[in-house]
């Protein structure tokens, strides 16, 4: 038995792995985005602003209620240094561009197939946001959306917004 | 032989795997539903609870999604 246990530890570390919590600084971000041609955008080039990181799929249906109050959100508030970043889980870079040509959005949604960011992140399901301050680091972790939840968002903004 | 054979089943193993949450894309499919006709489904299981006079254990409602 006591041979067995630096094995058992050692599978059980993965478990341990720690997402983005509250208080803790936002995983590094870089991805190509998918509107307007190749361009990339990453977390770091955000730096200063009060971000909403949005991880969502094509096949989730409270990312279709989330996506147009995310957009007013992202229209009133970006004078004042608010974004809004959308990534995409999707497989298929065709269903989530099918999605977007159905709900156009004003703010930068990124791809990412291969699963490494929400990976990093440790997101748990669809939709799950990541409210950034200006440090970089999250305050808030929002699950799901329902079709009262832009309204609650909008105050924790403004207040990181004045902070 | 039974060391063969124990080896065996341990590959087996490694052929568990969980799905991420980020990759349901394709068990959200329509062809992947076990009710080819959700709202259909929810009829006849409030007509079977009404007479079995019991309710639940026909599984989560919604496919695929990590959300509800």
């Amino acid at each position: 038995m006591p041979r067995l246990l630096p094995g058992l530890v050692l599978c059980l570390l993965p478990l341990a792995a720690v997402g983005a919590g509250i208080g803790q600084p936002a995983p590094a971000l870089d991805l190509p985005v998918l509107q307007n041609g190749a361009a990339r955008v990453s977390l770091a080039s955000l730096r200063g602003k009060v971000v909403y990181l949005d991880f969502w799929a094509s096949w989730c249906g409270p990312c279709r209620v989330s996506f147009p109050q995310l957009d007013d959100l992202h229209e009133e508030l970006s004078p004042r240094g608010f974004e809004v970043l959308a990534v995409s889980v999707d497989e298929t870079r065709e269903d989530a561009l099918a999605f977007l040509r159905e709900l156009p959005v004003g703010y930068p949604v990124a791809w990412d197939g291969g699963g490494v960011t929400p990976q990093a992140y440790d997101v748990l399901g669809m939709p799950t946001g990541y409210l950034i301050d200006r440090d970089g680091k999250v305050r808030l972790v929002h699950r799901g959306f329902r079709r009262g939840d832009g309204a609650r968002l909008r105050s924790e903004i403004v207040k990181l917004l004045e902070e | 032989m039974s060391r063969v054979l124990g080896l065996i089943i341990l590959l087996g193993l490694a052929g568990c795997e969980t799905v991420q949450p980020w990759e349901r894309g394709s068990l959200a499919q329509e062809e992947m539903q076990w009710q080819p006709d959700l709202l259909e489904a929810r009829l006849r299981d409030q007509v079977h609870f009404s007479k079995e006079a019991s309710s639940g254990g026909a599984g989560a409602a919604g496919g695929g999604c990590g959300c509800n």
